[in-house]
C-alpha cells in the first residue's frame, strides 16, 4: 500500500491535524437533534424529583407536613432533612471545605433553598406534590450586604458554626466571616504607598452574576438493587470527582458507582459543584428502587445553583510621576452567600485572584481577601473563568484606568510602559506566580494599529467638542483591556479539589487496522473536544483525525481526570494526549525498525509513517505498523499498541490578549451601540483556529452581557429579583456585537505542544474592555468609577450625575 | 386528572395519544413521543430551545398545550434532515460555519431558520438577527450562526434557480 504519488503536504492535509480548521464531528449529531443530553434519558419506571424551595431568605423551618402531598395521585415519596439525617446525608461537603444543607435542616439561609424533595411518576405530579407540601417558617432578620454581615450585631447566619473560630482556611474573625486569605508583602506595600509620587485609590465592584448555560443542571440516578451498582448520569463538568465524592459521602464503594456525563448543553462553571438534586436523586433511587430524574428549571438554576463573582475590591495603586507602577494593594470582601460553595483548588480560597497584578511588572504588592456569609445563594463559581481570574483582570484593568486619570495620561501608553517585557519571562510576580511566556508589547502594538487607535482618539476629541457645542448627544468610548490569564490547574503539588490532585489524563488505543479510540478525563460542554483532541493525536501519531473516535465522561471507561473548567482541558488533558501519543509513537518506532530490519535509531517519523533515515522510499505507514503490532510476533515487544498518560503539569499556562471596544453612548437614553470589538488572543499553539474563534465569539458575548446588563440582584429582604430570563439579561442576536478576531502565537515553553488554552480568555478580557469603554466615554466629564452592569438606566444615571442632562 | 385524546401530524406522520389537558406540547413530544430534538431551556417562552414548526409558523412548544396542536401539522428538527439521512443545507451550513458549540440551542435554532428562510428567502444580516432573536444561544455569540444562515440562503436560492 505504498502510495508514492502522495506528497508530504497531501499526506499532512489528509491527517487534519493541529492547526487545521477541522469541521466538528459533534455537529453531525447536534444539527439533527440527535444529541443525548441528560433530560433526554428515559428509563423504565423512571420517577421524577422536584424541590419545595424556601420563599424566605432567612427563616426557621418550624414544621413540614407531607401528608397532603403524599395523597396526590402519582406522588411516590417526599424527602426532608429528617429522612436524610439517619444516612448522614442531610448536609454535604462543598468543594470549598465548607458544608451545605442538602435539605433545610431547621432553617433556611437563602431564598430558593431546597426544603423538601418530592418524587413522583412524572414531572406534573411532582409539581403538584411540591405545591401541596406544607411548610411553616418563622422569618429571621435578613442580611444581603456583606459589609453589614460583618457588623458586630449582625444576625448569626450559620448557627451550625457557632463558636467555631477556625474555618477550612484559617481563623474566622466574626460569626459571618469565612476566611481571610493573604498574599504578598503587606509592610513593603504600605511603605511603597506612603512614599509614592502618586497613589490612586478606588473601590471596584464586580457584581453577582450567573453562568446560566442554556441547559440547566440535572441528573438521573439509578441504583441497581441486584448488582448494588449506582449509575449516575448528570450534567457534570467533573464526572470522576463526582464519583469519588459520591463514594466518600454515601460510603458506596467507588467501583460500585458509575458516573456518566452525557452531552452537556453548556457549563461555564455552573456544572462543577455538587448540588442537593444529585444527593436527593441518589437517595430517592435507593429508597424507591427506581431510577430518579431531577432536572432543575431555569428559575431553580438562576436562584440556587452556582452564582459567580460578587467581589468588592478595594484597590490602591502607586506610581511614579512618569507612570511607572511601583505597588499594588488590594483588599476584597467576597460575598459567598449562605454556604461557601465556590469551586476553587483547596489551597486557594479566593481562587487565583492573586493574578491581579495582571500583565504589569509591579515589584511590590499585597492582597487580602475576606470571605463572608450572607443570605444569598451559595456559589462563587468560576463563570467561564479560571477561579476568580475574571475578577482579578477586571480589577487591575480598572485600576490602570483610574491611575491614568490621576496621572492625566493615555491609558494605552500607561499599559505599554508597565508591561512585563518579553525578556523577563519566565516572570516571577509579586503575588507568587511564575508566568511562563509572553510578548505583550507585540500584541499591544498589533491591536492598537488594527483599530487605528490614534484616529479613534482624534475622533473622540472632536466628538467631545461637538457634544459641548450642542451638536450631538452621543459620546464615544474607547475601552482598552490587556489581560493575562492563569489557566490549566494544575500542578498537583499545589492544586487539588477536596484532596483530589488536578492532573488529567488520556488513554489511546490503536486498532489493528490503524484507526483508534482515545478517552480523556475531561468532558466537553461545547468546546469540541472530540474534534480538537483527535487533531493532536493525528499530528503526533500520523493517523487521520477522521479515523479517531474520542470519548469522555463515562467513569467506567475513561481514565481518571478532574474534568473541564478553568480552561484546563487543553493545558492539562491536551498535554496528556500529546504524551500518550508519544508513548505510542515510541513503540511504533521500534516496530517499524523491526519491520524494516534496521536499528531503532535509523528510522525517523515522517507525517504518517516511519521511514529509514536517508532513504524515505523505505518506510512503514502507521497503518502497517498498527497491524504488525497486533499480528506479528516481534521479539522483545508486547503485542498491542496503546498507551495512557496521566499528566501533572509543571506550571499553569498564561494565555493573554488585547481587546479593544469602541462604543457609542446616548447620553439621554443611556443606550449603547458597540461600533467595533477587536479581540487579539495569544493562546500559544493553536490546535483548531475555527474552534478558537468560536470560543472568542461566545466568551466575549458573555462578557458583553455581564458588563452591560446581566446580574443576579436581591432586594433587602433577600428576594431574588432576576430569576427568569425576562429579568436576567442574556443578549439575543440583535444586541450582540460583531467581533473582529486576531492572534499572536507565543507557545507555552512547558506544555508538550505549546498550547495554553483559550476558552475563558474572552470572558476575562472582554468585561474590562466593555466597562472601560463606558468609563472612557465619560472620562472627559469627570467620571472615575461606576459599577457594572452598565445597563441603560445606570448609564443614564452616570450622565445625570455628571450634570450632562442640563 | 382525566386525559384527552390528541392527534396531529408530526414530521409527516400521524401521531396520537392521551394527555392531560394541561400538558405542554414540548413535554408531550419529549416524554410521550420520545422526540428529544427540541430542548427545554426555560419553559417560560424566552429561550427558543423548544422551537418547533406548527402550521407554517415557528412556535415555542413550551408555550403551547398539546391540546392546541390537535389536528395541526408539526415539524421538529427530526423532520428536517434530508429524506436520505444526509444533512439538509441549513444543517450543513451550521456545521460548515461553526454555528453551534454545545448544540443545545441548535435544534430550535435550525427549526426557526428553516421557517425564517421561507419568510425571507434572501435575508440581510439584519433580517437574520431579527428573525432569530427569539432563540437564545449561550455559546456562539451568534456571529457564526448568522454566517451559516446567510450561506444557507445563498445555497437554497442557487438550488432553486438551478431547478427552474
Ligand atoms: S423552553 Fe420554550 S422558550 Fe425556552
Ligand atoms: S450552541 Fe450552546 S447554546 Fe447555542
Amino acid at each position: 500500500m505504498k502510495d508514492e504519488v502522495t506528497s508530504t503536504e497531501e499526506r499532512r492535509e489528509n491527517l487534519k491535524g493541529m492547526g487545521c480548521a477541522r469541521k466538528r464531528v459533534e455537529d453531525v449529531r447536534f444539527t439533527q437533534g440527535k444529541g443525548n443530553y441528560v433530560d433526554d434519558i428515559k428509563m423504565d419506571g423512571m420517577l421524577f424529583g422536584d424541590f419545595v424551595r424556601s420563599p424566605y431568605a432567612h427563616a426557621r423551618v418550624t414544621s413540614i407536613n407531607k401528608e397532603a402531598a403524599l395523597a396526590i395521585p402519582g406522588v411516590v415519596a417526599v424527602l426532608t432533612a429528617e429522612d436524610l439525617a439517619p444516612l448522614g446525608l442531610h448536609w454535604m461537603p462543598t468543594l470549598a471545605g465548607d458544608k451545605q444543607m442538602v435539605l433545610a435542616d431547621g432553617k433556611v439561609l437563602f431564598q430558593g433553598q431546597e426544603v423538601a424533595f418530592v418524587v413522583a411518576n412524572d414531572r406534573y405530579a411532582a409539581s403538584d406534590g411540591v405545591e401541596a407540601v406544607e411548610v411553616d417558617y418563622e422569618d429571621l432578620p435578613v442580611v444581603t450586604d456583606p459589609f453589614k454581615a460583618l457588623e458586630p450585631d449582625a444576625p448569626v447566619l450559620r448557627e451550625d458554626l457557632e463558636g467555631q473560630t477556625e474555618g477550612a482556611h484559617g481563623p474566622r474573625k466574626h460569626h459571618n466571616h469565612i476566611f481571610t486569605w493573604e498574599q504578598g508583602d503587606e509592610a513593603a506595600t504600605e511603605q511603597v504607598m506612603s512614599t509614592a509620587d502618586v497613589v490612586a485609590e478606588e473601590m471596584v465592584y464586580y457584581h453577582r452574576t450567573h453562568p446560566n448555560p442554556l441547559e440547566t443542571c440535572g441528573c438521573v440516578a439509578s441504583m441497581d438493587k441486584v448488582t448494588g451498582k449506582l449509575t449516575l448520569y448528570g450534567t457534570f463538568q467533573a464526572p470522576h470527582a463526582i464519583r469519588t465524592i459520591v463514594s466518600l459521602i454515601s460510603s458506596i464503594p467507588e467501583h460500585k458507582i458509575r458516573v456518566v456525563s452525557p452531552d452537556i448543553g453548556g457549563g461555564f462553571g455552573n456544572k462543577v459543584g455538587a448540588y442537593s438534586g444529585y444527593v436527593c436523586s441518589v437517595v430517592a433511587s435507593i429508597v424507591t428502587g427506581k431510577p430518579v430524574k431531577w432536572v432543575e428549571d431555569k428559575m431553580d438554576n438562576l436562584m440556587s445553583t452556582a452564582f459567580a463573582r460578587d467581589y468588592w475590591m478595594k484597590g490602591k495603586i502607586a506610581a511614579t510621576k512618569e507612570g511607572k507602577i511601583t505597588g499594588l494593594h488590594c483588599h476584597v470582601i467576597g460575598d459567598h452567600g449562605g454556604f461557601d460553595a465556590c469551586a476553587d483548588p483547596t489551597k486557594f480560597p479566593a481562587g487565583f485572584f492573586n493574578i491581579c497584578t495582571g500583565s504589569y511588572d509591579i515589584p511590590t504588592a499585597y492582597l487580602s481577601v475576606d470571605g463572608v456569609y450572607t443570605n444569598k445563594a451559595p456559589g462563587g463559581v468560576a463563570y467561564r473563568c479560571s477561579f476568580r481570574v475574571t475578577e482579578a483582570a477586571y480589577f487591575i484593568e480598572r485600576m490602570i484606568e483610574v491611575l491614568a486619570i490621576k496621572l492625566d495620561m493615555d491609558s494605552a501608553e500607561l499599559r505599554r510602559i508597565n508591561f512585563i517585557k518579553k525578556e523577563q519571562f519566565p516572570y516571577q510576580s509579586a503575588l507568587g506566580w511564575e508566568y511562563d511566556s509572553g510578548d505583550y508589547h507585540t500584541a499591544w502594538d498589533k491591536a492598537l494599529e488594527a483599530v487605528d487607535y490614534k484616529a479613534l482618539r482624534a475622533e473622540q476629541a472632536q466628538r467631545i467638542e461637538d457634544f459641548k457645542a450642542g451638536k450631538t448627544r452621543k459620546l464615544m468610548g474607547v475601552g482598552l483591556s490587556f489581560f493575562t490569564e492563569i489557566v490549566g490547574a494544575g500542578p498537583v503539588k499545589n492544586c487539588d479539589i477536596l484532596g483530589l490532585g488536578m492532573f488529567d489524563s488520556c488513554e489511546i488505543r490503536i486498532h489493528p487496522t490503524g484507526s483508534a479510540i482515545a478517552r480523556l478525563g475531561t468532558i466537553s460542554q461545547g468546546q469540541g473536544h472530540a474534534t480538537a483532541f483527535a487533531q493532536i493525536i493525528a499530528s503526533e501519531i500520523g493517523i487521520p483525525a477522521d479515523d479517531i473516535t474520542l470519548e469522555e465522561g463515562d467513569t467506567d471507561t475513561a481514565p481518571y481526570g478532574l474534568g473541564t473548567y478553568g480552561s484546563r482541558s487543553m493545558p492539562v488533558a491536551g498535554a496528556a494526549t500529546a504524551m500518550a501519543s508519544r508513548k505510542i509513537k515510541a513503540k511504533a518506532q521500534m516496530i517499524a525498525a523491526y519491520l524494516l530490519e534496521v536499528h531503532d535509531d535509523d528510522v525517523e517519523f515522517d507525517v504518517d509513517r516511519f521511514a529509514v533515515k536517508g532513504n524515505p522510499e523505505r518506510f512503514k505507514t502507521m497503518k502497517e505498523i498498527a497491524f504488525a503490532a497486533y499480528n506479528q510476533a516481534i521479539p522483545g515487544v508486547e503485542p498491542g499498541l496503546e498507551a495512557v498518560s496521566y499528566y501533572d503539569p509543571p506550571n499553569m499556562t498564561y494565555p493573554f490578549g488585547a481587546y479593544i471596544c469602541v462604543m457609542e453612548l446616548d447620553v439621554d437614553t443611556g443606550e449603547h451601540e458597540i461600533r467595533k470589538f477587536y479581540a487579539l488572543d495569544d493562546c500559544g499553539t493553536r490546535v483548531n483556529p475555527m474552534i478558537i474563534e468560536g470560543q472568542v465569539h461566545g466568551g466575549a458575548t458573555e462578557g458583553y452581557a455581564i458588563a452591560m446588563g446581566q446580574e443576579i440582584a436581591y432586594d433587602e429582604m433577600g428576594n431574588h429579583k432576576t430569576a427568569t430570563l425576562m429579568d436576567f439579561f442574556v443578549p439575543t442576536a440583535m444586541e450582540t456585537p460583531t467581533y473582529q478576531t486576531d492572534f499572536t502565537v507565543t507557545p507555552s515553553p512547558h506544555h508538550p505542544i505549546g498550547a495554553k488554552g483559550v476558552g475563558e480568555s474572552p470572558n476575562v478580557g472582554s468585561v474590562p474592555a466593555f466597562s472601560n469603554a463606558v468609563h472612557d466615554a465619560f472620562r472627559a466629564f469627570g467620571l472615575v468609577q461606576s459599577h457594572m452592569p452598565h445597563d441603560h438606566w445606570r448609564v443614564w444615571r452616570i450622565a445625570d450625575e455628571l450634570g450632562l442632562h442640563g | 386528572m382525566s386525559k384527552m385524546h390528541v392527534k396531529f401530524t408530526l414530521n409527516g406522520e400521524e401521531v396520537e395519544g392521551l394527555a392531560e389537558p394541561r400538558t405542554l406540547l414540548i413535554h408531550f413530544l419529549r416524554e410521550n413521543l420520545r422526540i428529544t430534538g427540541p430542548h427545554i431551556g426555560c419553559e417560560t417562552s424566552h429561550c427558543g430551545a423548544c422551537t418547533v414548526d406548527m402550521d407554517g409558523k415557528s412556535v415555542k412548544s413550551c408555550t403551547v398545550f398539546v391540546a392546541q396542536a390537535n389536528g395541526a401539522d408539526v415539524t421538529t428538527i427530526e423532520g428536517l434532515t434530508n429524506p436520505d439521512g444526509t444533512l439538509s443545507v441549513i444543517q450543513e451550513m451550521f456545521r460548515e460555519h461553526h454555528g453551534l458549540q454545545c448544540g443545545y440551542c441548535t435544534p430550535g435554532m435550525i427549526t426557526r431558520v428553516h421557517r425564517l428562510l421561507q419568510e425571507h428567502p434572501s435575508p440581510t444580516e439584519e433580517d437574520v438577527r431579527f428573525g432569530i432573536a427569539g432563540n437564545l444561544c449561550r455559546c456562539t455569540g451568534y456571529q457564526n450562526i448568522v454566517k451559516a444562515v446567510l450561506a444557507a440562503a445563498d445555497q437554497l436560492n442557487a438550488q432553486k434557480e438551478a431547478a427552474e
